[in-house]
C-alpha cells in the first residue's frame, strides 16, 4: 500500500488547497463569471504558468523516470473538436449554476457537506448517463 | 498559525495546484484530472446485471486515482474542518452588491449559500441535476478543469482549449441568465 502514499499525501494537499483558495465557494464562481475580481481568474492562470513551465523543465531533464522507474511521457488528448466544446459546454452549464467542478465536490464532500454529496450523486449519475449514451453521441 | 485557517491568496493556491501536474508525473507518470475518478467509481459500482462497455475495464488499475481524490477529501477536511476559516469569504464590493440584489442576506457567509445547499427537495433536486451536468458534460469533454484548463493547456493540447472555451461559455451563460432567473 505504500506506494499509494504519495497520491494520498498529493490529494490531501490539493484538497487543503481548493478549500483555502475558496475554489469550491459557489460565492467566489459567481464573482469569477461575472468578472468581479481577479481572484479566481489569478489561480487559474498561475496554475497554468506553473504547469506549463515546469513540463518544459521536466522535457528537458536527462533522467525522465518516475519514482517507479516508469519514464515520464505525457500522454496526447484524442483529436477532435465536437465532443470537446458539447461536453464543455455542459460542464459549464452544471459548473455556472451550482458552482462546483469535480475537484471541489471532493473536497467540500470532505467538509461534510450534505449537498456536496447531492451534487456528487448528481455527478455519477450524469457520468453513468453519458456511457449509457456515448454511441449515440456526436464526437 | 493564520495560515493555516486564513484563506490562502491566489498567487499561493494557483503555484500549488498548478505544481500537481509535475507531481503526478513524477510520483508515477500520471495525468493529473480528477474527474476520470466518476467512471471508475460507476465502474466499480456497475451491477452485472447492466452491463456498459464504457464502464467495463479493469479499474483497479486506477487505484491511485481514486486514493487521490480520498486524500482530496481529506484535504477538504482538514482545511474546512479543522483548521475551518471564522471569517466569511472576502468577496468584492461589486460581488456582493450583485449577491444581495440577487436576494442573498449574508453573501460569502459560509463558504457555499445556505439558500441553496440547506436539505430541503426542492434543494436536493436542484444539486443533483446540476450534478448530472457536470458528470455528463467532464465525461462528454474526457476531462474537467483539471484535466483539461491545468493539464491540457500546461501541455499545450489543442483539444482541451476547445473544451475550455466550451466550459467557460457554459458558465458564463449559466452564471449571467441561468442563476438570476432562477433566483427569481
Amino acid at each position: 500500500m505504500t506506494r499509494y502514499l504519495p497520491y494520498l499525501l498529493v490529494g490531501v494537499l490539493f484538497g487543503f488547497v481548493l478549500i483555502k483558495a475558496e475554489t469550491a465557494s459557489w460565492y467566489r464562481i459567481q464573482e469569477m463569471f461575472h468578472f468581479q475580481s481577479f481572484h479566481m481568474f489569478g489561480i487559474l492562470i498561475s496554475a497554468i504558468i506553473t504547469g506549463l513551465i515546469s513540463v518544459q523543465i521536466v522535457k528537458r531533464m536527462n533522467k525522465q523516470t518516475a519514482l517507479d522507474g516508469q519514464a515520464i511521457d505525457i500522454p496526447e488528448k484524442a483529436p477532435g473538436r465536437k465532443s470537446y466544446i458539447f461536453g464543455g459546454l455542459i460542464f459549464g452549464f452544471g459548473w455556472g449554476l451550482i458552482g462546483l467542478c469535480p475537484g471541489p465536490i471532493f473536497a467540500l464532500v470532505g467538509t461534510g457537506s450534505l449537498g456536496a454529496v447531492v451534487v456528487l450523486a448528481g455527478a455519477l449519475h450524469g457520468t453513468w448517463l453519458y456511457g449509457a449514451l456515448k454511441q449515440h453521441m456526436p464526437h | 498559525m493564520d495560515w493555516l485557517t486564513h484563506p490562502w491568496p491566489w498567487y499561493v493556491a494557483g503555484p500549488l495546484i498548478g505544481l500537481m501536474v509535475p507531481m503526478m508525473l513524477f510520483i508515477g507518470n500520471r495525468s493529473f484530472g480528477i474527474s476520470n475518478n466518476l467512471r471508475h467509481l460507476c465502474a466499480i459500482t456497475q451491477p452485472p446485471t447492466v452491463d456498459i462497455d464504457f464502464f467495463r475495464y479493469n479499474w483497479k488499475e486506477h487505484t491511485w486515482s481514486l486514493v487521490f481524490v480520498i486524500g482530496t477529501g481529506l484535504g477538504g477536511y482538514l482545511a474546512g474542518v479543522v483548521f475551518a476559516n471564522p471569517l466569511p469569504v472576502e468577496l468584492s464590493q461589486a460581488a456582493q452588491e450583485m449577491l444581495t440584489s440577487w436576494g442573498f442576506t449574508q453573501p460569502g457567509h459560509n463558504l457555499v449559500p445556505e439558500e441553496l445547499f440547506h436539505t430541503s427537495v426542492h434543494n436536493f433536486t436542484f444539486l443533483f441535476a446540476c450534478g448530472v451536468l457536470v458528470g455528463f458534460g467532464t465525461r462528454y469533454a474526457g476531462g474537467c478543469t483539471s484535466g483539461h484548463a491545468i493539464t491540457g493547456l500546461s501541455t499545450l493540447q489543442l483539444p482541451s482549449l476547445y473544451a475550455v472555451l466550451g466550459i467557460f461559455s457554459g458558465g458564463l451563460f449559466a452564471s449571467w441568465f441561468l442563476v438570476p432567473w432562477m433566483l427569481q
